[in-house]
């Protein structure tokens, strides 16, 4: 089995450093985009590789690409940022590769950024991650010694700056205006789109944001082609895909896999199953922001098409297992704790709807809940969903609460009818600060 | 007042952006990194130094969960209170933590040694529950590792 990836990461030794990264032929594609071909092309070759972005969103990249304007008439400097601010609740897999291959990281970077005529780029960095902030700023170090960055570069014509910012929290970071914002040292409120950032990003120019797992498939793709990128998917996706496991199971961790492994075969082969003791009761498949999916879906594969066509998405990719021992309400409550507090507060509904919804949950935890305040709760996931805020936040944060309130309603019942949580009659998850 | 050292940092983070103000929030951790925390007087300076108004800085630091305008203990314990880390008891550290340093969250020990906060997914979720303290990640926490964690930082 191929793993691109990850095939030179080895969990808890020192990333490979430049030469050696050089030795198993890294920086190749960085050659060949730079000698071979012209930025169109690159984008054409990704767009037909049908690489989609890992960030959760799962657009085409190649096309995301195709916004940006080209040619001597386009507005400069062109921004490429590397979105590293991975903080959706239970994704833990860009943590892997910025750590495991920096190099990789920055490779896939210039190929990006050559694609689009970028001259300046950014690693927005989540602050948490300390180990890849380290490893990141060497491997940068590294790449302008070697002539891979800056002016120049190996004397293509082809010019590129790479900066490593640090952020200072806040989960709306991770969406892409928002993130823009933040660069510019601003409130990381999201924007109006559009305009688009491909035509008016970072400091008003135009931006492409990548996910870093994104990025890190460009020089692959570019050394392999298009043809073998998509044979590496089992199903209509392509590629191979980080999927990680966290919860009740016996080994929880992260692994490349071919895109469309089963859910099943990625819990109980890789993940080693529940851990005994333990019953499996339902999964968010990809992060925080995900509908649930139940028992009845473990042989789907996890891809893009067949994740949504279950009601949810497979966003991240990195899930989280429910296990029975643990209250679905405190678990939903835990989570709309999470998007409340994370609300950047701009828009009205997002601002005023999660904190409600979070008052609510807690009622029911507790034992307080009244059967309309199940009413109450659905009226929110129509309320705050797709089209009725201003970014996707609030969207995502219903999205594990309505499929809560469809697979476990009856758990939801229970509590307001015996007037104390069933999983625990005496302590009842507190929300923090 | 910026020390020197601080400008020269400050003015690096300046150079690589369009305009002073845009390079708010680097001067802002520069400030933190060198006392701690960010007064309203640090707030003052880095505001006149990148030419915006203490008003517009605040409402920046203020946004940003790790930009501490409130002094804070020698070393800050961020414990992560997620999804992972809530559904493998995260908790029970929680309570440790509380009783053994005497405090809650959002409050510093009275000997200024720790300030403890809540805080979201750290990114290592297949090894929750976890905590961060300063620049440290610890993982796969049990409550009898507290004592030993806690006795590196003085």
């Amino acid at each position: 089995m191929e793993k691109p990836l990850t095939q030179h990461i080895v969990p808890g030794r020192k990333p490979l450093n430049l030469k050696e990264y050089e030795k198993v032929g890294g920086y190749q594609s960085v050659r060949k985009v730079l000698k071979e071909m012209a930025p169109q092309e690159v984008q054409t070759l990704v767009k037909d590789s049908n690489l989609k972005g890992r960030g959760g969103a799962g657009f085409n990249t190649g096309l995301k690409w195709s916004f940006v304007p080209m040619g001597p008439e386009a507005a400069q400097p062109k921004y490429l940022v590397a979105n590293a601010d991975e903080m959706e609740p239970g994704t833990f897999k860009d943590r892997l590769l910025l750590e495991g291959n920096p190099h990789q990281l920055i490779e896939g970077m210039i190929v990006a950024a050559y694609a689009i005529q970028a001259s300046i780029s950014f690693v927005f960095l989540r602050w948490a991650y300390k180990l890849a902030a380290r490893e990141i700023t060497q491997a940068i170090q590294e790449a302008y010694a070697a002539g891979y960055l800056g002016k120049n570069i190996l004397g293509s014509g082809f010019d590129l700056e790479m900066h490593l910012h640090t952020g200072v929290g806040r989960y709306m970071c991770g969406e892409e205006t928002a993130l823009l914002n933040a660069l510019e040292g601003k409130r990381a409120n999201p924007r109006a789109k559009p305009p688009f950032p491909q035509v008016s990003g970072l400091f008003g120019k135009p931006t492409i944001v990548n996910n870093v797992e994104t990025l890190c498939n460009l020089p692959h793709i570019v050394n392999n082609g298009a043809e073998w990128f998509k044979k590496l998917g089992l199903t209509e996706d392509a590629g191979t895909k980080l999927y990680g496991v966290s919860g009740r199971v016996k080994k929880p961790g992260c692994w490349e896999l071919p895109m469309g492994t089963t859910i099943r075969e990625i819990l109980e082969e890789h993940a080693g199953g529940m851990q005994d003791g333990y019953l499996f009761r339902g999964l968010l498949p990809g992060g925080a922001s995900t509908d649930f999916l139940v028992e009845e879906h473990l042989d789907l594969p996890m891809d893009y098409p067949s994740i949504q066509a279950a009601g949810s998405r497979m966003g991240t990719g990195t899930m989280i297992i429910l296990d029975d021992q643990t209250c679905p309400v405190g678990f939903t409550l835990n989570l709309q704790h999470f998007f409340a507090q994370e609300s950047c507060g701009f828009c009205t509904p997002c601002r005023e709807g999660l904190p409600w919804v979070e008052k609510i949950l807690l009622a029911i935890d507790k034992g307080e809940g009244k059967p309309e305040h199940l009413l109450t709760l659905d009226f929110h996931t129509k309320y705050l969903g797709p089209g009725n805020t201003f970014c996707a936040l609030a969207p995502g944060a219903m999205e594990p609460l309505q499929s809560a309130l469809k697979y476990f309603r009856e758990d939801f019942e229970r509590h307001i009818h015996e007037h104390h949580c069933p999983w625990s009659k005496s302590k009842v998850w507190q929300p923090s600060i | 007042m910026l020390t020197t050292e601080e400008k020269h940092q400050i003015d690096h983070e300046i150079s690589l952006v369009p305009s002073p103000k845009n390079a708010c929030i680097e001067a802002l951790k520069v400030v933190q990194q060198n006392h701690g925390w960010v007064s309203d007087e640090s707030l003052k300076d880095v505001a006149d130094y990148v030419g915006m108004s203490t008003a517009e800085l605040d409402s920046v630091a203020t946004f940003y969960n790790l930009i501490f305008r409130r002094p804070v203990g020698r070393h800050v314990i961020l414990l992560c209170d997620s999804i992972s880390c809530y559904v493998m008891g995260y908790e029970d550290i929680k309570e440790q933590l509380f009783n053994k340093l005497s405090t809650q969250y959002g409050q510093t020990t009275a000997d200024g040694r720790f300030t403890l906060l809540p805080n979201c997914c750290l990114g290592t979720c297949d090894c929750a529950p976890a905590l961060m303290i300063d620049n440290d990640l610890y993982r796969n926490l049990t409550v009898d590792q507290l004592d030993e964690i806690l006795s590196k930082y003085t």
